[in-house]
């Protein structure tokens, strides 16, 4: 489900990151990045390559409405198990580079490319490489998703949690250490609830992300291969194969039953929950409530679980942290020099291997044809402007529309929560429903590969929008109204000016957005016969489907350093005017 | 002499540079806690006191010198202290109850004893009832009994405290303290000891056994004496006012030459002093003039002990005005006397326009830092230059934190006296309008405009 305003402030934390971190050395640091993932790349390739064996993939799909439970029960258990993954990954990578500040600029840099690659492309490579690790057929394609969608929900999660544990106030550190809490008495008692809030409200973007993969990954064609895997995700896919509406209404009813009851049995409790680790002195009056998060608490029967299970062990566990640490007090410092020594050795290591891998990938791209890769640019103009075009769209109505519900409460009570159920079903979902409709009235893949982009990601402009105008001060829109400001004038002084960093932090999710969306919009499969168009998220899918690996890597290189060079070079920028010149609080 | 519980030795704080200077925090100083005391440290904002309590704590390495717990190096023994937070620090997740016991959860006590002891404590702070409160739901004075509470279940040798009570209001400060006193005198507290940081010249003499002065740039001990004063203590007597007079004399005194520093491995240690920028205090101008006139009411002359008593200011909020307002020879400081000059009675009766002029003159005379953003800004073809440039080179006297604080004042009098603007979104510092020379003046008129419509639109 797409943010709420409440939430936004931590997409804009995200955009900060720059501020939590001078970094030194910025070009050397994705340099080693880009070295890494080049590595990383050549590898997934290679496990590929030795692939020989073919699983038995087509099966078929059953559009009966008898099968949808199945079928959802399976798309949540692959989207769940992904979301653990990522909670996991998040909390080891955010711990260890906000501990480690040798390792903590490269890090970040990491996270920061990673955001902004297009996880899609990686589909090909995972896909194959994890059927070649798990030779039991299903099994490895059922990985390869899962471990797709992590890579589209870890990243976000990733950098919240590590922004979190920089910015825990220098005293409560403090006292966690002159009371000698263990790191794990810290991690529950300190770190842990101080990033709680964030960690929800980024778990809520993610798996919202997940949605989105997830009906991309399940069903998909490698040259001669069909993969699939039972889901909700083919269910749509098949449906709209076969244009039977019937299968699509009932699927995607399906998909928004699921999305309203994750938000009511899982968000809306988490959240009300939270509410406790919010870091403010004073109590604050509005508070999101949950009948399910009352019963909870007030169950005994919980309470008496906790007590015999939960009580105990953690005691148990205090009691001996603090007998070994008393014991360690003794034996420190004896062998940190063959600690050092391994250190050294297994850094070696590590850049050794990247250094193979990344030249070896450096020769796979030199294979792709000059020609080629003027069509891979061409193709990313092409792209950059149906982006361009897809915001632009996206912006003309959602501002005024945005403002409006902003600026009247009663239109906002009844129009936010259609907004929030509008946004919530993922956009690879409606998409091929939204092209046979497209191609009936006659249009093609470039019309209907802006509106997918457009339904990706106008609500994270709309959203930001909407809490951008709740924020306008009551006296400044009374000052406008006493001079009687003219409506030009109302808009030119007060209105967009107050919502320029939101109406910002919104244009940048959605550029990025929309970037991810092109490969899954410009190339499609319908009816049996492909539409593709041309463009930079075409050749991707194009390249995908041929097996052809070099162009891929290359399309997927200059795809990521389109939207990195345009988060630096445009939108950091503009942010940090956003960020100082029309900040409304002192 | 009793064996000290904590002793420092030499110990020092520096931030390294790029170049070949370091900024010393903190000089070389020695300094012991006896049991049976309680010892107050004060001085001025930038002096190092929370530098020096993290140092004592073993909470901070010091950059050299060695702190001794019992004798023994503090990094490698088993320290039995606690601090008291100016903020509380109180976890907000966790109930008052389980704040308390979290300490002794780390120290391994089992459930049984912890909660006995977390809530005997908690009675003797006052507390009880409120086990199951969250801090948020606290009074700020409850929340800093929580913070004592929370300190002395552990019950430390050594309680350190960090201006626990300039984040309460005054009455609630003043039962605080009087309760600590109590248990304190009373013994209810096994504590041995106790070293409280804080920039209130009263709250020191009136429960310190003993008291530290420090100086600043860099940080070091001005005077270190013990009060024998019998308590409870009268803040009206005799004794307590000359005291309260004496380290106010000691803080506002020019201060005497230091000796030469050495030179340690090779890098020479540079005094901030020996450095062409003075630093700047931070002042506002209205303050400045405020203060003056002040003063111009009182007959411009007066012991700013009681200027400080008059207007209801704590040192720490004077101290920046009254040495801002001496380096504009604005006033006069002898033996914590400020005397009005000519220029500063004429400053505080001018209008505003005038005021303003007076206080470029002054302002562009006497800081040398202003002086060379007029001349920089004069020497440019385009008349702005980047705050950045300044930056760089205040960089190299002052640590980064004070380097942003310096510039900052810099610019809040440059752009009240009009010395020059500054564009806060480029970062950039311009020469005003009416400063431009006059075959520029078409081309000012049109930056005007564009001036005005940032102000109106940085207004909003």
């Amino acid at each position: 489900m797409i943010q709420l305003p409440a939430g936004f402030h931590l997409r804009r934390e995200t955009l900060a990151r720059s501020v939590v971190v001078r970094r030194s050395w910025p070009v050397f640091l994705d340099l080693c990045v880009a070295g890494i993932l080049l590595a990383c790349f050549y590898a997934i390739v290679q496990v590929a390559r030795y692939w020989n064996s073919s699983p038995r993939t087509d099966f078929a799909i059953s559009l009966s409405p008898h099968a949808l439970p199945m079928y959802a029960f399976f798309s949540i258990v692959r989207i769940g198990f992904a979301y653990v993954l990522s909670l996991a990954f998040a909390l080891i990578y955010g711990y260890i580079a906000a501990y480690t500040p040798r390792l903590e600029g490269l890090m970040l840099a990491c996270l920061d490319i990673l955001q902004s690659i297009p996880v899609l492309s990686f589909l090909p490579g995972v896909m194959l490489a994890m059927v070649a690790l798990v030779p039991g057929h299903q099994l490895g394609i059922e990985m390869g998703a899962i471990i797709l969608i992590f890579t589209g929900q870890a990243w976000n999660i990733a950098y919240s949690f590590y922004a979190s544990l920089k910015s825990i106030p220098r005293e409560l550190t403090e006292a966690a250490r002159i009371y000698n809490f263990s790191p794990i008495q810290r991690f529950f008692h300190l770190e842990l609830p101080f990033a709680t809030i964030g960690l929800i409200w980024n778990s809520m973007v993610s798996v919202a992300g997940g949605w989105f993969f997830l009906m991309a990954c399940e069903m998909f064609i490698l040259g001669s291969r069909d993969f699939r895997l039972p889901g909700l995700g083919s269910y749509l896919q098949t449906a709209a194969a076969n244009g039977d509406f019937r299968a699509i209404t009932y699927g995607l009813l399906t998909m928004i039953a699921i999305i309203v009851a994750t938000d009511q049995l899982l968000w809306r409790p988490l959240i009300a929950w939270s509410d406790k680790f919010k870091f403010e002195q004073t109590e604050s009056s509005n508070r999101v409530s949950s009948p399910l998060l009352h019963l909870l608490q007030h169950s005994s029967a919980i309470r008496h679980l906790r007590q015999r299970t939960l009580r105990p062990i953690s005691e148990l566990f205090y009691r001996t942290s603090h007998k070994r640490r008393a014991a360690q007090h003794l034996q420190s410092a004896s062998n940190s020099r063959v600690q050092k020594m391994l250190r050294y050795v297994a850094a070696g290591l590590f850049i050794g291997i990247v250094l193979f891998a990344a030249t070896h990938a450096i020769v796979l791209l030199r294979e792709v044809r000059l020609r080629q890769i003027g069509m891979i640019f061409l193709g990313a103009g092409a792209t950059f402007l149906r982006v361009f075009a897809a915001l632009l769209i996206g912006s003309a109505w959602t501002i005024p529309a945005g403002v409006a519900i902003g600026l009247h409460p009663r239109l906002a009570r009844i129009a936010q929560p259609l907004a929030q159920i509008a946004a919530s079903v993922p956009a690879t979902a409606v998409f091929p429903v939204l092209l046979l409709a497209i191609v009936k009235a006659g249009g093609g893949l470039g019309i209907g590969s802006i509106a997918l982009m457009l339904l990706g990601t106008q609500w994270y402009i709309l959203f930001n929008v909407i809490a951008g105008a709740i924020a306008i001060p009551s006296d400044l829109r009374e000052v406008g109204r006493l001079f009687r400001f003219s409506t030009v004038e109302k808009w030119k002084v007060i209105i967009l000016p107050s919502i320029f960093p939101y109406l910002i932090t919104g244009l940048v999710t959605a550029s990025g957005g929309a970037w991810n969306a092109s490969i899954v919009a410009e190339y499609f499969r319908l009816k049996n016969q492909t539409l593709s168009t041309f463009g930079l998220g075409a050749q991707i899918s194009a390249a995908t489907d041929a097996g052809q690996f070099p162009v891929l890597l290359w399309a997927t290189i200059v795809m990521a350093l389109i939207v990195v060079t345009i988060n630096r070079l445009l939108w950091r920028p503009i942010y940090r005017i956003a960020e100082t010149r029309y900040k409304l609080s002192a | 002499m009793q064996p000290a519980i904590i002793r420092a030795e030499r110990v020092e704080k520096y931030y390294s540079q790029p170049s070949e200077n370091r900024i010393q925090v903190i000089s070389p100083t020695d300094l012991s806690i006896v049991q049976g005391e309680i010892i107050a440290l004060l001085g001025p904002s930038g002096s190092g006191k929370s530098t020096l309590l993290r140092m004592l704590t073993g909470l901070s390495t010091p950059s050299a010198g060695q702190v001794y717990w019992h004798e023994a190096p503090i990094q490698s023994a088993d320290v039995n202290v606690s601090i008291v937070f100016q903020s509380f620090a109180l976890f907000p997740w966790l109930t008052v109850l389980e704040n308390i016991e979290a300490p002794l959860k780390a120290r391994g006590v089992d459930a049984a004893t912890r909660r006995k002891r977390s809530i005997k404590i908690l009675d003797t702070v006052g507390l009880d009832g409120f086990q199951a409160a969250y801090p948020k739901e606290l009074s700020g004075g409850m929340r800093q009994r929580v913070g004592f509470a929370r300190a002395l279940v552990v019950e430390p040798e050594v309680l350190f405290m960090d201006e626990p009570f300039s984040a309460l209001d005054v009455l609630t400060a003043e039962n605080l303290r009087s309760e600590l006193l109590e248990l304190w005198h009373k013994k209810t507290i096994p504590t041995k000891s106790i070293f409280l940081v804080t920039h209130n010249i009263e709250e020191a003499v009136l429960l310190a056994d003993r008291i530290i002065v420090l100086g600043r740039n860099p940080g070091h001990i001005r005077t270190d004496f013990r009060v024998n004063l019998a308590h409870p203590r009268d803040r009206k007597a005799a004794a307590f006012t000359q005291l309260v007079d004496y380290i106010y004399k000691v803080l506002t005194q020019p201060e005497a030459p230091a000796p030469a520093l050495p030179n340690i491995n090779g890098r020479r240690v540079r005094d901030q002093r020996e450095m062409k920028y003075q630093m700047l205090p931070h002042a506002r101008p209205g303050g400045i003039a405020g203060l003056l006139e002040f003063l111009l009411d009182h007959g411009g002359k007066s012991d700013i002990y009681r200027l400080a008593d008059d207007l209801a200011f704590e040192i720490d909020d004077l101290l920046p005005i009254v040495e801002a307002a001496s380096i504009l020879k604005f006033l006069t400081v002898t033996e914590g006397d400020a005397a009005i000059t000519s220029l500063g009675a004429e400053y505080a009766n001018a209008e505003i326009l005038r005021q303003k002029e007076i206080f470029r003159e002054a302002a562009v005379e006497n800081v040398l830092l202003l002086r060379q953003i007029v001349r920089a800004l004069q020497s440019k073809s385009d008349h702005t230059v980047p705050e950045d440039f300044f930056h760089d080179t205040l960089d190299e006297v002052f640590s980064e934190e004070e380097t942003v604080r310096q510039l900052e004042t810099a610019i809040n009098w440059g752009r009240y006296a009009e010395i020059f603007d500054f564009d806060s979104t480029r970062r950039r510092f311009t020469l005003p309008e009416s400063a431009l020379a006059e075959p520029e003046s078409a081309f000012a008129d049109a930056s005007e405009a564009e001036e005005e419509k940032d102000k109106q639109e940085t207004g909003l």
